[in-house]
């Protein structure tokens, strides 16, 4: 069975050549052979998932070894796949979920005359993330993790004509290439450190390695997953992203790309067991990004970029988790399942309403939609229930069990962490039912003679119901006997940690912050009408409109402070470094000028320079002999 | 006889071609006062190969030769091409290259 692990990657990779080489003559067909590649590759993924399951735990981690990529002495980076049950949970959360938002796609990007390309992009995507999950070293991983970062370019910019998405994408590329410098010094540091990059030696070898190091590593892949998965402070690419065909949205924030940094952190869990200073960090990121993307999504009126701040939020939730050690790591994971069901469920709902809207995106512009998209009412629906962890859905499960975990982290850091994941429940719920009470309830606020609101075909909603029934099961499936912990434990090892509140105290609190934050946002927007335009609002509101003036800060700081950086240099560079180099330069012109003197043109006065020397020199001689 | 009149004997052959190459004007007669300083050496190493009785002086003043008689084809072949483009063979005139 280990043969089949290239497979999974080959599949879209294959994909991603053919559409992407093959030219028009592939226009009419391109994006059914996208969607087979992609459902291909799931279907590996579920035969290898069958086998895995049959053996016993410790014996389920696969491994296939392809060749030698760069063999230079002792040296050695090889191009090898680890399949064990973490990359397992991915792989099918990346291919089921993708194949489902290819499918989905088909429908979406019907009227759009580039839908080829499209799919060859949505195909590599796919292809460099399986290749991130599947990699048995750093150093693979890293091409993984280039290539998602190059495929989020071309899709969120796949609009090009459109200046801002052009613009957007540019921004993602950059702000990862932050955290890409962050993995890489820290593959460069662990080559030093351990003289390897394979995951077995290097996180094998934590135990007997200075804490030191391993801290400058662990914050090291904490900026790296920064970059890829939206934290702060290398937030600022989320928001913009929305740009990109809503597919892409819902495939960045569900299966593909924001999850990676989560998997870097849980993949590397050792590194961070042995290091508790870049642990706290973790745990410090997740807490303010989980607070920092509910704030920023009560204020946004773009229904993409209110979902955005809640997947910032929700990764935010994971990073945490994963930052609490092996009593969280399991948990960070069921929740990335979780989340993937719904975020991906929701944005696909989201399309589907633009879709019926002519492409607006202005929650004020729509209201009462239930009554006209009824299949799409249903399953945004379960997926909002889910994300607010409504009790007996996914997300109840998932969630409940990070904030009891952040508890279990004891002592006063517990109860600050326990708190501000229970005060971003309570806020995801506020914000979630806005977007809810926006979009499907209320009064109509748009104008029915140019506005034909109408529910998508079924291309677009069958994907739309697969995901709605994962967002209402996952996870008491995973929850069952503790069945995903289970699962995972041989990998990300698990402790149960002792909360100072108990079980059924947190389960009861999470309910009552979930009803406080529903029933302050239907005081807010379902009691009474929303107003079509957007009001004022306060100083807290209108700098969450501008994400907390995450950009702002990024211009001041970094775009104005590194202009006049380079300014300052370029100015040094001409006065000193110029200066010295030019007036050597200078001086030897001068004095080879006075040397130039001594050349007469007169072959006689050479003749008496050349007997002077000879003179100088047998006089040397004579008194060298002498002394 | 005594060696060492020979050495004194190169010794004034020797200033008085150097003298000759640093105050006389025409190519020819520095030309030759070059060949009489290297004449002048061979007698030197000859003298000395007879005073140290060994052929290394001997065998070095051969090579003097064949160096001065390849040096004469050269030197007299410039001399002559100089003569007739300027119709003079004054040294000091052949200064073009300077500044």
């Amino acid at each position: 069975m280990e043969n089949l692990i290239a497979l999974l990657v080959a599949a879209p990779l294959v994909g991603a050549a053919l559409l992407l080489c093959g030219g028009k003559r592939l226009d009419r067909t391109g994006h059914w052979i996208g969607t087979l590649l992609a459902v291909a590759s799931f279907a590996v993924g579920v035969a290898l998932f069958a086998d895995m399951l049959g053996r016993s735990a410790d014996h389920r981690a696969m491994h296939q070894y392809l060749f030698s990529w760069i063999p230079v002495g002792g040296f050695r980076a090889d191009v090898a796949f680890q399949l064990d049950q973490l990359s397992m949970t991915f792989v099918l959360l990346i291919t089921g979920v993708g194949s489902l938002i290819h499918i989905y796609s088909i429908g979406y990007m019907e009227h759009d005359e580039r839908r080829r390309r499209f799919f060859g992009y949505l195909n590599l995507f796919l292809a460099a993330m399986l290749l991130l999950v599947l990699a048995d070293n750093y150093l693979l991983l890293y091409v993984g993790w280039e290539g998602v970062g190059l495929a989020s370019y071309l899709l969120i910019g796949f609009w090009q004509h459109k200046p801002s998405a052009a613009t957007a994408a540019k921004k993602a590329f950059l702000v990862n290439r932050v955290g890409d410098m962050g993995l890489s010094i820290a593959i460069m540091l662990m080559f030093t450190t351990f003289g390897t990059f394979a995951f077995g030696p290097v996180l094998a070898a934590t135990g007997a390695t200075s804490e030191g190091k391993l801290t400058a590593i662990g914050l090291m892949l904490l900026l790296a997953a920064c970059g890829k998965s939206a934290q702060v402070p290398l937030q600022s690419w989320l928001g913009d992203a929305m740009e990109g065909p809503t597919p892409v949205s819902a495939l960045i924030h569900a299966a593909t790309m924001v999850t990676a940094g989560v998997y870097l952190i849980t993949r590397s869990g050792a590194v961070f067991n042995a290091a508790p200073d870049a642990q706290l960090a973790v745990v410090v990121v997740g807490a303010v990004t989980l607070l920092y993307g509910a704030i920023v999504g009560c204020a946004k009126d773009d229904i993409k970029k209110a979902l955005a701040g809640s997947t910032m939020s929700q990764i935010g939730y994971m990073v945490l988790a994963a930052g609490l050690g092996p009593i969280g790591y399991a948990f960070a994971i069921m929740h990335l399942v979780t989340h993937g069901f719904f975020k991906a469920g929701l944005f696909l709902g989201a399309g589907s309403v633009m879709h019926g809207m002519n492409d607006e995106v202005d929650m004020r512009k729509y209201g009462g939609l239930r009554k006209y998209m009824p299949v799409t009412f249903l399953t945004f629906g379960l997926g909002y229930l889910a994300i607010i962890g409504f009790p007996g859905l996914s997300g109840f499960f998932s969630k409940d069990k990070i904030i009891e975990a952040a508890f279990a982290k004891g002592g006063t850091e517990g109860w600050i962490l326990g708190g501000a994941a229970l005060l971003g429940a309570a806020v995801t719920a506020f914000y979630m039912t806005r977007v809810m009470l926006m979009t499907f309830f209320g009064e109509k606020r748009w104008d029915p003679k140019e506005t034909h609101p109408h529910e998508s075909p079924k291309i677009m909603t069958v994907p739309m119901i697969v995901l709605a029934v994962g967002s209402v099961f996952a996870g008491g499936l995973f929850s069952i006997n503790e069945s995903f912990v289970t699962w995972l434990e041989p990998v990300t090892s698990f402790a149960h940690g002792h909360s100072p509140v108990s079980a059924t105290t947190v389960t009861a609190s999470t309910i009552v912050v979930l009803l406080l934050g529903v029933g302050t946002a239907w005081l807010m927007y379902g009691r009474k009408p929303v107003p079509a335009l957007a009001p004022r609002g306060s100083l807290l509101t209108r700098a969450a409109r501008r994400d907390l003036l995450q950009d702002d800060f990024n211009d001041l700081v970094f775009v104005r402070g590194g202009t006049h950086l380079t300014t300052t240099l370029v100015q040094l560079d001409r006065s000193l470094v110029d200066g010295a180099v030019n007036g050597t330069a200078a001086s030897m012109g001068g004095l080879s000028s006075l040397l130039r003197r001594l050349q007469t043109g007169f072959v006689r006065s050479y003749a008496v320079q050349m007997l002077g020397g000879a003179a100088v020199l047998v006089a040397a001689t004579l008194l060298m002999r002498g002394v | 006889m005594n060696p060492v009149y020979y050495l004194y004997l190169a010794a004034l052959l020797f200033t008085i071609g150097a003298a000759g190459v640093l105050i006389r004007r025409n190519a020819i007669v520095v030309f030759m006062c070059i060949e009489l300083m290297l004449n002048a050496c061979n007698l030197a190493f000859v003298t000395f190969s007879r005073m140290h009785g060994n052929l290394d002086g001997q065998i070095i003043a051969f090579f003097t030769m064949v160096v001065a008689a390849a040096e004469v084809v050269v030197g007299l072949a410039i001399i002559v091409s100089i003569f007739r483009t300027r119709h003079t063979a004054s040294v000091d005139d052949a200064s073009l290259m300077k500044l």
